[in-house]
């Protein structure tokens, strides 16, 4: 019997490994899987390069991570936030490498590498400084920029349910990078509120099929608090 | 030269937002502009992070941080509204399927080349979210900034100085002053506020307009 349930959260990062390219759900806290980040931050891997929307707010979560120093690298499309101290000072001092990504591009990226594609075109960032080096085309009339995918060994996402087989169902904004990243990693883990039979789930509104999905792990219901908020102009 | 409040800016461009429109409202200044959109008026509003359909900031105490707009603000869903994935709401603005984008500015060019993510200054840390999908993205771009920069001078230019979040993306600019279209021309003047006369605009904007 399929069983991707792990006992713990120790258990469902047992073995990453040093090097390793780390996708991370979440934009702010909405979908940041806190558990799975802590569990990570434990387990020790190092020289890690991280793919997330952000670059940490701030004390906790991803940006707990960043504090240890053993991220090389960090691939995102909004660093600076006002709770992003972690970050900035890391960044500042030269201690961390950034690959600043159009989100779309990001996004696009991330699914082009997960839908088995060896890269794409867009007319995001033609002609400005974060498409400079990168091959261009004229197609119908339009240019586009070439853009390669981004593969990762693990992904760590966050999902409100889950069955045991890795079909996952998400909660309202907190899907956000989910369903992308689960599907562009050799490793997916998903951290789930609740776990349901087999069958319970709705076929029809199955967001992630069990198929990109191989660990998941319950963890404790939590209330998503604010994070990278930003005041109203 | 009376300048028109931030409110005021906000009111104009609602009222060129159409029934039944698919739109994104930028960061900051744009933002304010849902405050203003008349209550009969079906409009839908998409939120990057992967909702179409966004509603009003929640009452005090019912905050659901699971629900945020890209600013990161909570926010309600509207009756209808929908949740989906980054690569789908990318593909809402990259496509083409939204009818405008309303974006802040530092600088606009006279071609409606736009920079609005990045001062270039040395210390700074770049962080550019989604500005160039949206600014190349949607069927209309509209810019909502002051004429003048703080320090006075026309961020309407011939060309821009800080570093470009798209090329010829801009169609419509909506400032304190006045209401520009971006033509092949050059910038047409759709609008003037308070009387002010035509020369006295010219004479604060860095650019040739024309009536």
């Amino acid at each position: 019997m399929i069983d991707k349930v792990s006992a713990s959260v120790e258990a469902a990062l047992r073995d990453v490994p040093d090097g390793a390219t780390v996708m991370i759900g979440g934009f702010g806290g909405a979908g940041q899987p806190a558990e799975l980040i802590d569990a990570l931050i434990a387990q020790g891997a190092r020289d890690l390069t991280i793919v997330n929307n952000n670059a940490g707010n701030g004390e906790v979560g991803l940006a707990a991570l960043l504090k240890t120093g053993r991220v090389r690298k960090i691939i995102c499309s909004f660093p600076r936030q006002v709770d992003s101290q972690i970050f900035d000072g890391l960044f500042r001092a030269g201690k961390i490498e950034l690959e600043l990504v159009p989100q779309g591009n990001l996004a696009e990226r991330i699914r082009a590498a997960g839908a088995g594609i060896g890269g794409f075109f867009t007319p995001t960032g033609y002609g400005t400084e974060l498409a400079k080096g990168k091959g261009t085309r004229e197609i119908g009339g339009r240019m586009y920029v070439l853009e390669s995918p981004i593969h990762a060994d693990v992904a760590l996402i966050k999902a409100e349910k889950g069955d045991r087989l890795g079909n996952l169902v998400y909660r309202k904004t907190a899907r956000n990078f989910g369903p992308i990243m689960a599907t562009a990693a050799k490793l997916t883990i998903a951290s789930v509120h609740e776990i349901v039979p087999v069958g319970e789930l709705d076929p029809e509104n199955i967001v992630t099929p069990g198929i990109f999905v191989h660990r998941l792990v319950k963890v404790p219901r939590t209330v998503t608090g604010p994070a990278g908020f930003r005041q109203a102009a | 030269m009376q300048r028109l409040s931030r409110e005021q800016m906000a009111m104009r461009v609602a009222r060129d937002i159409p029934e039944g429109a698919y739109v994104n409202l930028g960061i900051g200044l744009p933002t304010l502009v849902a405050n203003h959109l008349p209550k009969d008026r079906e409009v839908f509003l998409h939120s990057e992070n992967g909702l179409l359909g966004m509603g009003p900031a929640p009452a005090p105490g019912d905050e659901d941080y699971d629900l945020i707009n890209a600013g990161k603000q909570p926010v309600t869903l509207l009756p209808g509204g929908a949740y989906f994935h980054h690569a789908d709401s990318f593909a809402m603005m990259r496509g083409g399927h939204l009818d405008i984008c309303v974006l802040g500015a530092f600088q606009v060019s006279t071609t409606g080349d736009l920079a609005n993510w990045h001062t270039g200054a040395p210390d700074a840390i770049p962080a550019v979210g989604g500005a160039m999908d949206l600014a190349i993205g949607a069927k209309r771009t509209f810019v909502m900034m002051e004429h003048l920069a703080r320090t006075g001078e026309s961020k309407i230019v011939e060309r821009c100085t800080y570093p470009l979040t798209g090329i010829g993306c801009v169609s419509r600019i909506y400032t304190d002053l006045a209401v520009l279209d971006v033509t092949r021309r050059g910038l047409k003047v759709v609008e003037i506020f308070n009387d002010l006369p035509f020369g006295e605009l010219q004479k604060v904007t860095g650019v040739p307009l024309f009536d």
